[in-house]
């Protein structure tokens, strides 16, 4: 069992690697663009509004692996020119996870008693003010659990990257199995590889949850 | 002329055939009003009557649909930074307080200066200080505001306002939300600031407040301003039927 991943160590390490690089700049952009979004669709204008629900309402239901394809073949087709595979892969996963990211940003900001901005407003405070200042910090406690489970989605939806030439740690089967290695155990490590990788979330979570606790 | 003189003639906030629908009910009938620097007005009537959403209006909390509201000789601008700009000019305190949950009771004061206005932070917690104290809560300026009790709450609000240097101060319902006993203390501050001249705007309740502290009382029902005088003649000798009737029901007892 140890010797499947102590004879192929390098294979896991950069696979793995790969895969943390891809959580962490796609997880951050997604951050930033689902909470530019989330702040589009309770926005007082009406075409940010449009834009932010259209964006969710087609990204979200679209297949993972079609925003792949699209990026990685479709824009071959079109002639654009893109950057490596693995930006390529960090376009098609924060596309796809900033619309998850909305909607839990929106429900968080709608957990929020109107009150709170309608005082805010009534001291003069711009949008962006009522929205930074008031409002998401006041959310950001109720979004907490569920922006952990995007991220975790996030964290095991790199894995399709491997169909899409990205060696990271999902394309690791197909790699041991040309080795001819057993591919049961080689599954059991990777997912045991996974779980190791959700803790450090898990703990962020708690943490997080205790720093927000009201007073 | 000069400029005072303009003012005192147009008022400091003038509501000229405003109207107003949610759906399909009316809710504010053609109102015309107008207020002077200086002039406490409250507003009463039956639940439902309007008087609220007509203090929401006039910061714009509340979109009209006709009409023209001047703040100062200046129309409302419908959105955006001139909107914010001049609600910084207009104070508001709420029926249910609205202090921002997630600060302190002196940042819930500094907040509107430090971002709003950009006031020196030490000059505006300097200044919080001194509101707090003048409401009577400034032993509690270090607690957030769920640990305090519903009127100093109040209290907390209407130095939050006065903290941007209003011209004028619209107070919706301010003691409703309140247990008995604390309205006085909230009605002795209003009372204090109404002696010190500032502009009012009062939808209340209570009738005390009107008498000692009212200008001008203004009755509204059914979305209409129905009836204006001053407190004295509008409790003594109220002239249409729907005002007898109102009083006549809260007066009892």
């Amino acid at each position: 069992m140890f010797s499947v991943l102590t004879d192929n160590w390098p294979l896991f390490r950069d696979g793995f690697w790969l895969t943390i690089r891809l959580f962490l700049v796609s997880g951050v952009l997604s951050l930033i663009i689902g909470t530019v979004l989330g702040a589009f669709r309770v926005s007082p204008v009406p075409a940010l509004r449009g834009f932010g629900t259209g964006y969710v309402n087609i990204l979200r239901n679209t297949p993972l692996t079609l925003v792949f394809a699209f990026l990685f073949f479709g824009a071959a087709k079109m002639d654009l020119a893109l950057p490596n595979p693995f930006w390529t892969a960090v376009g098609a996963l924060t596309i796809y996870t900033s619309a998850f990211v909305c909607e839990v940003v929106r429900s968080g900001v709608n957990t929020i008693a109107p009150g709170q901005s309608e005082a805010a407003r009534a001291v003069g405070m711009s949008f962006f003010q009522v929205l930074t200042i008031v409002v998401l910090p006041q959310a950001f406690r109720a979004i907490i659990p569920p922006l952990m489970s995007v991220l975790i989605a996030l964290l095991k939806n790199t894995t399709i990257a491997a169909g899409f030439s990205v060696v990271e740690a999902g394309s690791i089967p197909a790699a041991m199995s040309e080795r001819g290695e057993n591919q049961l155990v080689t599954l059991l490590w990777i997912t045991i590889g996974f779980l190791i990788l959700i803790v450090p979330l898990i703990f962020l979570q708690r943490w997080a949850e205790r720093r927000t606790a009201v007073a | 002329m000069s400029d005072s003189d303009t003012l005192t003639k147009t008022g400091l906030v003038t509501l000229t055939g405003v109207n107003k629908h949610f759906g399909e009910l009316h809710v504010l009938k053609d109102i015309n009003l107008s207020i002077a620097k200086g002039e406490v007005v409250v507003v009463i009537g039956p639940s439902g009557s309007g008087k609220s959403t007509l203090c929401r209006a006039i910061n714009r909390l509340e979109p009209i649909d006709s009409g023209d509201i001047l703040l100062d000789g200046q129309a409302l601008p419908s959105e955006g930074k001139a909107l914010a700009k001049l609600r910084a000019d207009v104070g508001m305190v709420f029926q249910s307080f609205n202090l921002f949950a997630h600060k302190t009771i002196l940042q819930n004061v500094t907040l509107g200066p430090l971002k709003v206005r950009k006031t020196d932070p030490k000059q505006a917690e300097k200044r919080a200080m001194e509101l707090l104290e003048r409401v009577g809560v400034a032993n509690q300026a270090s607690k957030y505001p769920a640990q305090l009790s519903g009127g100093q709450q109040q209290r907390v609000a209407i130095a939050r306002a006065l903290a941007m240097d209003p011209k004028v101060i619209l107070f919706d319902e301010p003691t409703s939300a309140l247990d008995p006993e604390m309205i006085q203390e909230v009605l002795e501050v209003m009372v204090d600031l109404a002696k010190q001249g500032m502009t009012m705007v009062v939808v209340t309740h209570e009738m005390g407040f009107a008498r000692t502290a009212a200008n001008r009382v203004v009755f509204m029902a059914e979305g209409e301003i129905v009836e204006e005088a001053s407190p004295e003649t509008f409790f003594t000798n109220p002239t249409s039927r729907r005002a007898q009737d109102f009083l006549g029901k809260i007066l009892k007892h």
